[in-house]
């Protein structure tokens, strides 16, 4: 392209200037060309695998699907803590602060105020995440989403529901708003309700909406039911029943343990002060233990049954043989023990009766301390449950080896050692059961456990008929009576051991029974703390609760009655079932 | 030279339309290209495709017409064009609309129209005009006159800010200088001073996101989600194009909108991830026949002045493609300058085919001219 050369200049210049200009045209040229290609190359073949995958990290992602968690039921599968689907709002926030004139009308499907969304969305301008509303109804959900906002998205999430409210609150337990096991059963029990968490990959695009689905890596699995061996029916009348008791008492708190004898399984238990597990706002924090697992008391005379066991058992002492309690207060050790009157000469059955500090201390130390811990041992005393229960405590029982002087004593009539009203149930309840141990269950079970044998057959029953005299005249558990049945049970009236000694005012009243006393379906225990209305005798106090709670669960399990007035006729009108 | 060669081997299209059918088939595939890669990248958005389908006819009609035009009437209105021109740009720099935070545009009413696109034509032209009838090599004081008519515009070009055109513009006019017969020892002398300059021109000239723009290119990572996230997009969706390309409308990178400007400057490496290395090659040899036919034309060229003009647009057209893919490579700072015949948009369309148009009045028009010479 030599293009103003004349053709003089031509023939007087040699062929490398006349065409340098060409040349250099030419050489730049392919310079560039060359360098595209070579770049070209470079991108596309030797970096490839690596600005693919690098494309790929952008776009495509691994989302989670969120598990359904599974159903808690009562044991009839009534429904205690169910999942409803719901919708979250959340923000990109440095998105959506470019659409700040979309937020009023969010604001008012919302229901919020439109400054402070608009505040809150400008204040966090330079984050990506924050949520705006949680747990919608799906359909305002689908309001929000059908307002195609720029930066507004919307999430999938479950609601946990408890029908039972606070009735069920402190077995059932709760989740966080973020679905995780917080107290109860639904932690205990969290590995099968909460299911797995499926996994799908996804091309998202740049604003982070979901462009199309690749593949699924797995499908959620949901978690499974949970049936509890709880009675609906049982349980509301059990908090029913504790709730008028606490608040005639003025009590501090209450706790009742309703167990089946022969399966082990929790029918009801509910404890005062309770919480609503569907609105936990201003919850107290005393009022979320489940007493019944997790407090512990020293039971006093509820334990003198055992007591009185291990003496039988050592063939030592028949229920006739004779136990001289006079003068009232005896010595031992430092300490002087004393009955509420001087009962003079008492039979075994007698001790059981009157509630003889005396007698039973009298009966331990024949025995000694070995064959008493032993059996409070073997009955579960100072042992977990077994449950996992959250927080759950398995009382405090001294080994005997470590017992000092007086302890003997003490223990005998239920001092110096601790224990939750479950455990109390659970011995009242392997007394029920001749003497077997099925371990306590708080899931439904089907087939009842053979159970080990901790007493004989022989003495437990015994000890049963003993223990019917304390709800008849002249007992002290009198007020434990239920109509149509025979109640075998024993009162307590402890003092709440404090700092430094025993409070003089301050008492837990315990009844613990079983019925009916023939043939032992149930065990109850009802504890009530720090009665303040002037009764505290546990006779008193627990008793009427006792007796109000057992007879409606019998009459609901349709339980044969087998104390009715000779030449009634009993007009079973179903055959008895289990439920 | 080979004058006769209109008459015997020249069919209807260049005796009846003025045209130049290779070139003419070479601008018609490149075209149909860039309507399918459009189609893609705009996430096969028929309205868009419509656009720029009337948008491609509108500019061939534009070419035809300007076919047509002998070159001494383009040489005759030089002067008139490129003062127009001048008069507008400094008409956008004082009341220019504000488009995208730089003043490039005038609105007219009707349309709004780019003055600096104009200059992209007029420069050339003016310079082709000024330097076709003096002495070869131009004499000191031509040069002078010369660069100072390209550089006028071009500075004017400069603080809209538009680096990218006012590189265009520029080396669009040294192109005609350096065709006219620019000694080497000049040529040498600016290019000694063009890198003198380029201290100054950081320091002063440039803005600061052109500074980052440059600072980038050598680093694209130090800022990935700023300035950097052009070039690292871009290189992304070229290289998952690998040899083959992911297909027609598979490109994931610019459909799920990671890739900006996909339909317009950056439309090469759409057309990169999806057609791949193969594709680019296709592209690449169909760009450099264009340039091939535009040089050839140049020296065919019946006058001085067609030869000039023909030549600067060759070349020009050759920075054009080489800017916006060194930018889209990751190979040149990010400029605004599409990629010719491809990207979406009209002015730039326009003005291109407004070029080609001229190159095939050159060409067609050669034996005319000559019997009037």
């Amino acid at each position: 392209m030599a293009v103003n050369v004349t053709k003089k200049q031509d023939e007087q210049t040699s062929p490398l200037r006349r065409y340098w200009r060409e040349g250099l045209v030419l050489v730049l040229f392919f310079v560039a060309a060359n360098a595209l290609a070579w770049r070209a190359v470079h991108l596309q073949v030797e970096q490839r695998e690596f600005l693919a995958s690098q494309g790929d990290r952008r776009h495509e992602r691994v989302l989670p699907i969120p598990a359904h968690r599974g159903q808690i039921t009562d044991r009839n599968g009534e429904p205690l803590a169910i999942s409803v689907p719901v919708e979250t709002v959340w923000a990109n926030p440095r998105e959506l602060s470019q659409h700040l004139d979309r937020l009023p009308a969010v604001a008012q499907i919302l229901g919020m105020d439109a400054r402070k969304l608009i505040g809150d969305v400008q204040g966090q301008a330079e984050r990506q995440f924050m949520y705006v509303r949680r747990h919608l109804p799906p359909e305002v959900g689908q309001q929000v989403r059908s307002l195609r906002v720029p930066g507004l998205y919307l999430q999938r999430e479950y609601r946990r529901f408890y029908p039972g409210g606070e009735v069920m609150s402190h077995v059932v337990g709760f989740t966080n708003i973020d679905d995780e096991a917080q107290e109860g059963v639904e932690r205990t029990y969290d590995e099968w309700l909460r299911g797995e968490p499926g996994a799908r990959r996804v091309i998202k695009d740049l604003r982070g909406g979901v462009v199309e689905e690749l593949d699924m890596i797995r499908e959620a699995r949901p978690g499974k039911t949970v049936p509890l061996s709880i009675d609906r029916r049982l349980q509301y009348l059990a908090y029913r029943e504790l709730k008028v008791g606490v608040e005639e008492n003025a009590a501090r708190a209450g706790t009742a343990v309703l167990l089946d004898v022969r399966t082990g399984e929790v029918l009801a238990m509910v404890n005062l002060p309770s919480y609503n597990p569907n609105n936990r706002q201003d919850i107290r924090p005393e009022a979320l233990r489940n007493r019944a697992m997790i407090d512990m008391f020293e039971p006093g005379s509820t334990m003198k049954p055992f007591s009185v066991i291990a003496a039988l058992e050592s063939g030592k002492f028949r229920p006739e043989s004779p136990i001289d309690t006079a003068p009232g207060y005896m010595k031992v050790d430092r300490f002087t023990i004393r009955d509420h009157h001087n009962y003079g000469l008492l039979d075994v059955t007698g001790v059981i009766r009157k509630s003889s500090n005396i007698g039973v201390t009298k009966m331990a130390m024949v025995i000694g301390k070995e064959r008493l811990w032993d059996l409070y041992d073997r009955l579960g005393f100072g042992h977990a449950s077994g449950l996992g229960f959250p927080g759950e405590s398995s009382g405090r029982l001294l080994h005997f080896r470590d017992w000092s002087g007086s302890d003997i004593a003490t223990h005998a009539y239920g001092y110096g050692m601790s224990v939750t009203a479950a455990q109390l149930a659970q011995a009242y309840a392997v007394m029920a059961n001749h003497g077997r141990r099925v371990p306590v269950s708080l899931l439904r079970v089907d087939v009842p456990p053979e159970g080990e044998p901790v007493i004989s057959s022989e003495v437990a029953d015994v000890m049963l008929r003993m223990m019917e005299e304390v709800t008849k005249d002249g007992g002290t558990g009198t007020r434990a009576r239920v109509a149509g049945f025979r109640v075998a049970g024993k009162t307590g009236t402890a003092r709440k051991s404090e700092a430094g000694g025993y409070a003089s005012d301050k008492y837990v009243a315990v009844f613990a029974g079983v019925a009916p006393a023939s043939r032992p379906r149930l065990a109850l225990v009802v504890m009530i703390d720090e009665p303040s209305e002037g009764a505290y005798y546990g006779g008193q106090v627990a008793g009427p609760i006792f007796s109000r709670i057992m007879n409606g669960a019998l009459r609901l399990l349709n339980v044969t009655p087998d104390d009715l007035p000779a030449g009634q006729q009993i007009a079973r009108i179903a055959p008895e079932a289990r439920t | 030279m080979r004058r006769g060669s209109l008459d015997t081997r020249a069919g209807w299209l260049t005796r009846w339309l003025r045209l130049d059918p290779f070139m003419l088939f070479l601008l018609l595939l490149v075209t149909l290209i860039g309507l399918g890669v459009g189609y893609s990248a705009s996430g096969a958005s028929v309205e868009q495709l419509t656009r720029q389908g009337i948008r491609y006819g509108l500019a061939f009609a534009l070419m035809l017409a300007v076919a047509y035009v002998p070159p001494r009437f383009l040489r005759a209105w030089a002067p008139w064009f490129y003062g127009v021109g001048l008069l507008l740009l400094i008409a956008v720099d004082v009341a220019g609309e504000i488009g995208k935070g730089a003043q490039r545009w005038l609105d007219l009413g009707v349309v709004r129209f780019q003055p600096s696109e104009l200059m992209k034509l007029a420069v050339p032209m003016m310079v082709a005009w000024y330097l076709a009838d003096r002495p070869t090599p131009p004499r000191l004081l031509d040069v002078f006159v010369a660069l100072l008519l390209i550089g006028v515009p071009m500075v004017l070009v400069m603080i809209q800010p538009d680096l990218g055109t006012a590189l265009l513009v520029g080396s669009a006019g040294f192109f005609v200088l350096f065709l006219a017969g620019l000694p080497w020892r000049m040529l040498f002398g600016f290019a000694l001073m063009a890198a003198a300059a380029v201290p100054v021109m950081w320091s002063y000239v440039m803005h600061d996101y052109q500074r980052q723009r440059v600072l980038t290119l050598f680093d694209p990572e130090r800022d990935p989600l700023g300035t950097g996230y052009h070039i690292i997009q871009s290189k992304i969706a070229i290289g998952s194009g690998g040899l083959y390309g992911k297909g027609w409308l598979q490109g994931t990178q610019a459909h799920l909108d990671f890739l900006p400007e996909g339909t317009t400057d950056f439309i090469l490496a759409v057309f990169a991830e999806e057609f791949g290395l193969m594709g680019v090659a296709v592209l690449l040899a169909l760009y450099l026949l264009i340039i091939l036919r535009g040089l050839f034309v140049a020296t065919q060229a019946a006058s001085s002045f067609g030869r000039l003009l023909a030549g600067a647009i060759g070349l020009t057209f050759f920075v054009y493609v080489f800017v916006n893919a060194g930018m889209v490579a990751g190979l040149l700072p990010v400029v605004g300058v599409p990629l010719p015949l491809v990207s979406y948009g009209g002015t730039s369309l326009v003005t291109l085919m407004i070029g080609f148009g001229i190159l095939m009045s050159i060409h067609s028009h050669r034996g005319i001219l000559g019997r009037a010479h």
